[in-house]
């Protein structure tokens, strides 16, 4: 089990909107050298674009690390950004605090995490105020 | 209809993606917010939006589009378009409005 782990990590930079999207489209380019189906590459570069995204543009970047088995795809996003205050209306769709910079390029639709719960079979988010946010996803390959 | 011939008979600029022009596009998405984008336009959509940074290009990757259109005069900036000609999507350019185009298209898909 444990030797058919691939793992790949990223950094994410803080205020770098050229670059980002950066980690999601390295995955997707390795899930399709792997044959993982197209399906599920679109639902984890989707889930894990949003997210880097919200890395970006409400934390000062982070860390992502992506575990890839024959049975799923687990892709764990760490930031040291301000935290959320309340996960249940961050959940909301429409709900942002984005500001009017990144409104301008199309941000803040308040749609960012809804999508990943959408695509992904498990979120977990953990966050601590004044320290950071967590953002855990997996989705799986084979029918659980 | 493919690419092209939408290309040709909206009169659209091309701006990059020569090679992925005789793709089939079926149906047709508008819209500038891109996480909104991102969870309603489908694989082989003409994406009609008015965004010209980067970000379009990553979601248009993302959710499959066949061609994207950018609209009333708007241009892509300089890392949008590395991108673009580096993901090789079909990125076209158009003096008209989301809504003409869209009158347009509705005669052609
Ligand atoms: N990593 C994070 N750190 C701190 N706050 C976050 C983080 N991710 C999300 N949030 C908060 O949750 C809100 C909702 O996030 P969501 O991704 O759904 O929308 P958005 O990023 O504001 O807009 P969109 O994703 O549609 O462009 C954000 O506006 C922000 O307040
Ligand atoms: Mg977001």
């Amino acid at each position: 089990m444990a030797e058919n782990v691939m793992r790949l990590h990223y950094t994410v930079s803080d205020t770098d909107f050229a670059v980002a999207g950066e980690a999601s489209s390295s995955v997707k380019k390795v899930l399709k050298q792997l044959g993982v189906p197209g399906e599920i590459i679109r639902k984890v570069s989707i889930a894990m674009y949003e997210c880097e995204i919200n890395m970006v543009i409400h934390a000062d970047g982070g860390e992502i690390d992506v575990e890839i088995t024959p049975e799923k795809i687990r892709m764990i996003h760490k930031d040291r950004g301000p935290g959320i205050k309340d996960i249940e209306t961050a959940m909301q769709e429409g709900y942002s605090t984005a500001d009017e910079n990144v409104r301008e390029l199309g941000f803040g639709a308040g749609m960012g995490l809804p999508n990943m719960k959408r695509y992904t079979d498990e979120m977990n988010i953990t966050t601590v105020i004044g320290e950071g946010t967590t953002v855990d996803m997996t989705v799986y390959v084979k029918n659980k | 209809m493919k690419v092209k011939d939408i290309a040709q008979k909206l009169n659209l600029t091309i701006i990059s993606g020569e090679s992925n022009l005789e793709r089939e596009a079926e149906n047709c998405f508008i819209g500038d917010l891109l996480s909104h984008v991102m969870s309603h336009a489908q694989s082989g959509d003409v994406w009609i939006t008015v965004q010209g940074n980067i970000n379009v290009i990553a979601v248009a990757s993302l959710t499959d589009c066949a061609m994207v259109i950018i609209c009333e005069g708007m241009k892509l900036d300089d890392a949008a378009l590395k991108k673009a000609h580096l993901e090789e999507i079909p990125v076209f350019a158009s003096e008209k409005s989301a809504y003409n185009l869209a009158c347009e298209l509705k005669e052609l898909l």
